[in-house]
């Protein structure tokens, strides 16, 4: 209960503009090169929140993150959970009436916030690393070994344990995974990103 | 021996602060044919004037140069004084060592530098001048408004006043454009058809005015003052000296179609009057759908006729008639919102646009006034209006603000909640733009009194649950997603140029922008001609426009039409085209470059080794031609050659500034 007042405290605190400001260029730029996408052309019309199927478990909405960023505070864009609940459904993109693509300015996000260290939820990151691990390893990904990783490295071992006779029963899950054919060249796909300066684990 | 004058003005301290003016005057009075230079602070004003005329009679001078501002402020001023100290206007250079030069540079060693060299640029074009005289045309007083909506019948009703004859040229059976399909005006809430009306009536029974309904421009020849544009008179299949507009024909023509004027939600008959007050209230035969016409049966609306009006056998008549000056008041479309799949793609029978919207709240529109859902007919209670659809949407739509869009539908809104007590109006905006008079109070009111309650944000999703519209939004301001389950969504769709506005203006000979709506020749200062003279614009054909503005447009084009109409005949600039025939090889390539229908081909005989023969050559109408120049430069042979600014002009400014 103290923790949320104390977020609420920090959420509703006066942001002082003018530093934020003063990068809000940079960053502007910086978002152009990398991402491809250019936040002061959003005119903050909504319409990408309105349609997005995540955004009622975001802190920031989609929009506000834009505005964060406009507002050159990309440090709280950063740590925020957002970026990271965003599926790249692309609905907000397809709908933009300005073109600013927020899911290509979304994974851009990800990308830096991994590399600062910067991850909201330190089990988002986890997860993405135990599935890219998996999809390497076998091609595709296998259920029952991401859930049980997922779940022992999170420190939380015995938390779907109760669906598991019932999943298998049903074929849901297998202990043992699948591959698929051919799959050197999944693993030549991985050791490209890893040379273009990509990161993996 | 040419003997060439300078003068430097300071103009206050614009010019010096940044150019050391007594240095230029100095530097000068060395350049060849120089034989006085001076400066002074303000060269415009009457005492630099009397600098300029005593210095030409004391010096002999032949030819000025002055360096001053743009020749678009001062040029006029200082042919003038040319006039009036005895010399051709056109020896006189202007060097523009302001906006070109001490405006733009902050350094004055390197400004002056720079002056100098405009100064001797100038000189070396003055030398080669030559004495140049404007012409005159006659004017032909009568003026052609093509287009009869409010704008087009305010531009008539201001000319015929000022006592010239003026033609309204309509391609509908009726004029009254697009206010006649409009309910009630902002901000005063007046029926539109009450003010329209009288004025439709005052044009059809002015003795100047004459209507030409039904009809379109097909040609379009001449030049300013003397316009020859062919009419087609599309065939009405009734004849309009004998029709009394009784109306038995279409109440009992069998053919129904959907109507134009109520937007789909109505129908008419294939014999119709566009709406109850047409003016001319004459109907037409739409052929495409009578009965008559597709099967060779029918023919009651000819036998009931008890004038003997109707007329199958009539045909499209073509005439010509002169005009001196030409109104162009084509009016707006309305954005296709199809594009927007998210919006249901157009196919929502209770998605509909704001225009239809208008007809359902018309006393005279389908549903004779009552607010009526088009898919059931049922009185919807809660109302969504989305603003800015097709508008401000570089994605789908138009970049551009439609301007109108946020009054009419404060005033929808407003009226929602006058005729359904129990209503609910939600407005989905991006910005509230009201920049007119009395218009913010009209949209306060709309908040305050009338409650219509007003969200922040563009919707992103309509879909259709049973009955029910599900519109899908995020009210921005709260930074959360809303959804609205609605009766009805009201679309303030994006004003657009019509289908056919680049063909017109390519008819005409007049530029448009990227969006197909009309240029002006200046944003400012010009808003109502074009570039092609004699040419004017009014209403919204020229960019979104409400009717306040379109009537002011119309007539500020009408009182542009009578100046012109006043005079018997008009000079014209000496700044023009002209040919050199005997090296011109009659390729053409100028015809199609010009942008003002400048140059034709013509014949000409000459003696070649004893022999007489004929060829082509350009030929330039003097009238016509704006002194673009674009022809000199797509020429191959450099036949042609811009009076004024002749290509040895030109290379005597490049030879100064490089040698």
């Amino acid at each position: 209960m103290l923790k949320n007042l104390e977020e609420v405290r920090v959420f509703m605190e006066r942001i002082n503009l003018t530093p934020g400001l003063a990068q809000a260029k940079p960053i502007r730029d910086s978002l152009k090169e990398h991402c491809g996408t250019d936040v002061g052309r959003c005119y903050q019309c909504g319409k990408c929140t309105a349609g997005c199927p995540v955004a009622f478990a975001m802190d920031y909405t989609p929009r506000e993150i834009v505005r964060l960023l406009q507002l050159g505070l990309k440090e709280e864009a950063l740590k925020s959970k957002t970026i990271w609940l965003c599926a790249t459904c692309d609905t907000c993109s397809t709908r933009c009436p300005r073109e600013v693509e927020p899911a290509k300015l979304m994974e851009g996000l990800r990308q830096e916030a991994k590399a600062k260290g910067l991850v909201a939820d330190k089990r988002l990151d986890l997860f993405n690393d135990l599935f890219l691990q998996l999809v390497e390893k076998y091609g595709r990904v296998h259920e029952m070994g991401l859930i049980l990783k997922f779940n022992l490295l999170s420190a939380q071992p015995l938390k779907d344990a109760g669906h598991g006779p019932g999943m298998f029963l049903k074929g849901k899950i297998n202990p043992l995974p699948h591959t698929i054919k051919d799959n050197g060249e999944v693993k030549q796909i991985f050791a490209r990103v890893r040379a273009l300066g990509g990161e993996g684990k | 021996m040419k003997r060439v004058g300078v003068f430097i003005c300071h103009c206050g301290t614009n010019i010096a602060h940044t150019v050391d003016c007594e240095k230029v005057a100095k530097t000068a009075a060395e350049f060849p044919h120089v034989v006085f230079s001076t400066d002074y602070k303000y060269m415009c004003s009457e005492p630099g004037q009397m600098v300029i005329k005593n210095a030409i009679k004391e010096h002999k001078l032949d030819r000025i140069v002055v360096a001053s501002c743009s020749p678009r402020m001062h040029e006029p001023t200082f042919r003038k004084c040319m006039e009036s100290a005895g010399l051709n206007p056109y020896l006189m250079e202007m060097a523009n060592i302001r906006e070109h030069c001490s405006w733009v540079h902050p350094d004055k060693e390197k400004g002056t530098e720079k002056a100098i060299d405009l100064v001797k640029m100038a000189v070396a074009k003055v030398v080669k001048n030559t004495p140049l005289t404007r012409s005159s045309i006659p004017i032909h007083k009568r003026a052609l408004v093509i287009g009869g909506g409010i704008a087009g019948i305010q531009a008539a009703l201001d000319i015929a006043d000022a006592g010239y004859v003026v033609d309204i040229v309509e391609k509908e059976p009726s004029i009254g454009g697009r206010m006649a399909q409009v309910d009630k005006t902002f901000p005063t809430l007046d029926c539109s058809a009450c003010i329209l009306t009288p004025k439709m009536v005052d044009a059809a029974q002015h003795p100047n005015i004459n209507l030409v309904t039904y009809s379109e421009i097909e040609k379009v020849e001449g030049y300013v003052g003397n316009f020859e544009v062919t009419i087609r008179h599309k065939a009405r299949s009734v004849d309009v000296s004998k029709c009394t507009g009784c109306g038995t024909c279409w109440e009992k023509c069998p053919t129904k179609v959907a109507s134009e004027f109520e937007l789909g939600l109505g129908t008419r008959k294939a014999i119709y009057t566009p709406f109850p007050q047409a003016v001319p209230n004459k109907p037409v035969i739409d052929r495409d759908n009578c009965r008559y016409f597709k099967t060779g049966k029918c023919m009651v609306c000819q036998k009931l006729c008890p004038t003997g009006a109707v007329d199958y056998t009539q045909e499209d008549q073509l005439e010509t008639i002169r005009y001196g000056a030409i109104v162009v008041a084509t009016g707006f479309d309305l954005f296709d919102h199809s594009v927007y799949g998210e919006y249901g793609y157009g196919k929502y029978p209770d998605v509909i646009t704001g225009l239809q919207f208008e007809r359902l709240i018309n006393a005279s529109g389908p549903t004779a006034g009552k607010i009526k859902r088009p898919s059931d007919h049922k009185e919807p209670k809660t109302i969504v209006f989305i603003k800015c659809v097709g508008s401000r949407d570089e994605a789908k739509g138009k970049p551009y603000c439609s301007k109108t869009c946020c009054m009419y539908t404060a005033k929808h809104a407003t009226l929602v909640k006058e005729k359904i007590k129990d209503s609910q109006a939600i407005v989905f905006y991006m910005d509230v733009r009201t920049p007119g008079k009395n218009y913010e109070e009209f949209y306060q009111r709309a908040v305050d009194e009338y409650g219509v309650q007003y969200v922040r944000g563009r919707v992103s999703k309509i879909y259709q649950k049973g009955d029910k519209l599900i519109v899908k939004g995020e009210d921005t301001l709260l930074g959360k997603q809303v959804e609205v389950e609605a009766d009805m969504v009201v679309l303030a769709t994006a004003m657009v140029a019509r289908s056919d506005a680049g063909d017109l203006a390519r008819k005409v000979g007049f530029s448009y922008d990227q969006h197909d709506f009309f240029t002006e020749a200046h944003p400012k200062l010009r808003p109502v001609e074009t570039h092609t003279a004699g040419v004017y614009l009014a209403g919204a054909c020229q960019g979104p426009k409400d009717i306040p503005d379109s009537v002011s447009q119309a007539s500020a084009a009408a009182a542009k039409v009578c100046g012109l109409l006043s005079k018997n005949e008009m000079a014209t600039e000496p700044i023009i085209s002209a040919v050199n025939e005997s090296i011109c090889s009659g390729c053409g390539l100028c015809i199609s470059i010009c942008p003002y229908k400048a140059i034709d081909l013509k014949t000409i005989t000459e003696r070649v080794h004893g022999k007489m023969l004929e060829r082509q050559v350009a030929a330039v109408n003097s009238g016509l031609c704006q002194g673009c120049g674009a022809c000199t430069v797509a020429c191959r042979s450099s036949a042609l050659n811009l009076r004024g600014f002749t290509n040895e002009q030109i290379l005597a400014e490049v030879d100064a500034l490089c040698l």
